[in-house]
């Protein structure tokens, strides 16, 4: 089992088995992360930011990633400054990029377009979001920051909370959450349920769901409170937003009768669902969080680039 | 004067027989008919008697060997559906439709924000996940597809 080499497009390309891998050099990369440790394996490799959709902290916490594993990047952080505004297509984009860098990390509005960018380039691809569609480094570091709270992943009892119908973490997380045997409890406004295909495909797997409406209810014997913005992008029609737009927001009345292990995570940015109240408890994890997707993402690229592990 | 109304057989072309009833004309809108050359007279019989099904459809397309990708995504709707090429009034080679692994070209993905539906150099593509009944997902930005003829390219 290797993943030198790999394209990492979604989360279902990892098996649970490369997910604890990559979570356990996570853990180690940590005081890298922080810069109190020195290590170079990408020096002399260059990483490709293929950004065709504002991002701030997906990129520039990959850009922090290579640059503590020692390597370089070249950007496009802006697609209207690349040629593909002059009509090149995102398949000769990555095509002619992939002679300039070792790998490839691409964030795009299009679903599908990882995949696509996998096939134009011969150097790995690791999505950094299509659209609505996946974004694996995300769940997998949503994942490090469960464990880092609670050192297995395995028996905990998670509240998804939020929009689970347009939502492209909640999907891949949910996945993840359910091949690692977590209890599940969905809690959505009307009309942005987990779709049924997806619960169906969690239950398929061994996974555990339930759904409870009442949040103050859902949260009491949760170990998790994964909150995700409501995002006005992802909706078909405005109307339907406005109707959901601020339907929950977690302050320390929520929170209330939780266990005081309890953790509130938030991919953020945050638009009102968490009040500034809950950042100095002991339950805001959504700061540590962010900084996770540091260490996670040179994990990811050092599995992926590094000369440690080749073959399989 | 006696007239012969039934279809009669075909000297050079592809034979689709065994669609299931009432689904020659889906059949049709997925070999894509209207992309056939002008000279390929196309003879559909919707409610044929038939031993084995009962009742069955017959599409035959003359002087148009159809490729292996239209023949098999047809079995996306009739997959006990047979293909005979026909050669001089003789069918050369009979077989039935066979759903592969993967339908790429044939349908379009109905993700509008999918990368497939851009322009891009790239044929739709999906994998067969569940064969009874079928199910499909785009290989690309993994949206599943259960009804078919709605997404055809």
């Amino acid at each position: 089992m290797s993943l030198h080499g790999r394209d990492v497009i979604s989360i279902r390309d990892l098996s649970r088995e490369e997910i604890e891998e990559i979570l356990a050099s996570a853990r180690k990369m940590v005081p890298y992360a922080e810069g109190k440790k020195v290590m170079h394996p990408l020096e002399d490799k260059i990483v490709a930011m293929a950004f065709f959709e504002p991002s701030t902290r997906t990129r520039l916490s990959f850009e922090s990633a290579v640059q503590r594993l020692g390597g370089s990047c070249i950007t496009i952080a802006d697609a209207g400054a690349s040629s593909m505004r002059k009509g090149e297509s995102l398949y000769d984009t990555i095509r002619m990029l992939s002679g300039y860098a070792e790998a490839i990390v691409i964030r795009h509005p299009n679903e599908g377009s990882a995949r696509l960018a996998a096939r134009a380039s011969d150097r790995p691809v690791v999505n950094a979001g299509d659209g609505a569609g996946q974004h694996p480094t995300q769940t997998l570091l949503d994942l490090a920051t469960m464990q880092e709270s609670f050192d297995t992943l395995t028996g905990l009892k998670i509240v998804l909370l939020g929009d689970l119908k347009y939502g492209r973490t909640v999907h891949s997380l949910a996945h993840a959450l359910a091949l690692f045997g977590s209890e599940i409890v969905l809690s959505s406004p009307p009309g942005l349920g987990l779709p049924d295909e997806v619960i169906e495909r969690l239950e398929h797997m061994g996974g555990k769901v339930t759904a409870e409406p009442d949040l103050r209810k859902a949260v009491r014997d949760s170990d998790v409170l994964y909150v995700t913005r409501i995002q006005k992008e992802r909706f078909p029609d405005e109307s339907d937003y406005r109707k959901v737009a601020g339907s929950y927001r977690i302050d320390a009345s929520v929170l209330r009768d939780a266990k005081p292990r309890l953790i509130v995570m938030h991919p953020l940015p945050r638009a009102g669902e968490i009040s500034p109240e809950v950042d100095d408890t002991p339950h805001a994890a959504y700061f540590r969080q962010a900084f996770l997707a540091v260490p996670v993402r040179m994990a990811l690229l050092n599995a992926v680039l590094g000369e440690g592990k080749k073959g399989g | 004067m006696v007239r012969e109304l039934k279809i009669t057989p075909i000297k050079n072309g592809t034979v689709i027989d065994h669609i299931t009833s009432g689904l020659a004309l889906d059949v049709l809108r997925l070999i894509n008919i209207q992309s056939l050359d002008k000279d390929s007279t196309v003879s559909v019989a919707i409610r044929v008697r038939s031993g084995k099904l009962g009742w069955k459809d017959i599409v035959k397309v003359e002087n148009m060997e159809l490729s292996p990708r239209k023949v098999n995504a047809i079995a996306l709707i009739s997959p006990q559906a047979t293909i005979s090429i026909v050669r001089d009034f003789k069918i050369q080679e009979k077989r039935s439709v066979d759903l592969p692994d993967r339908i790429v070209g044939i349908l379009k993905c109905p993700n509008p924000n999918c990368i497939t539906n851009q322009p891009e150099p790239v044929e739709s593509e999906f994998e067969v996940i569940e064969r009874r009944p079928v199910v499909l997902t785009c290989a690309y930005c993994e949206r599943r597809v259960e009804s078919f003829l709605n997404h055809l390219a």
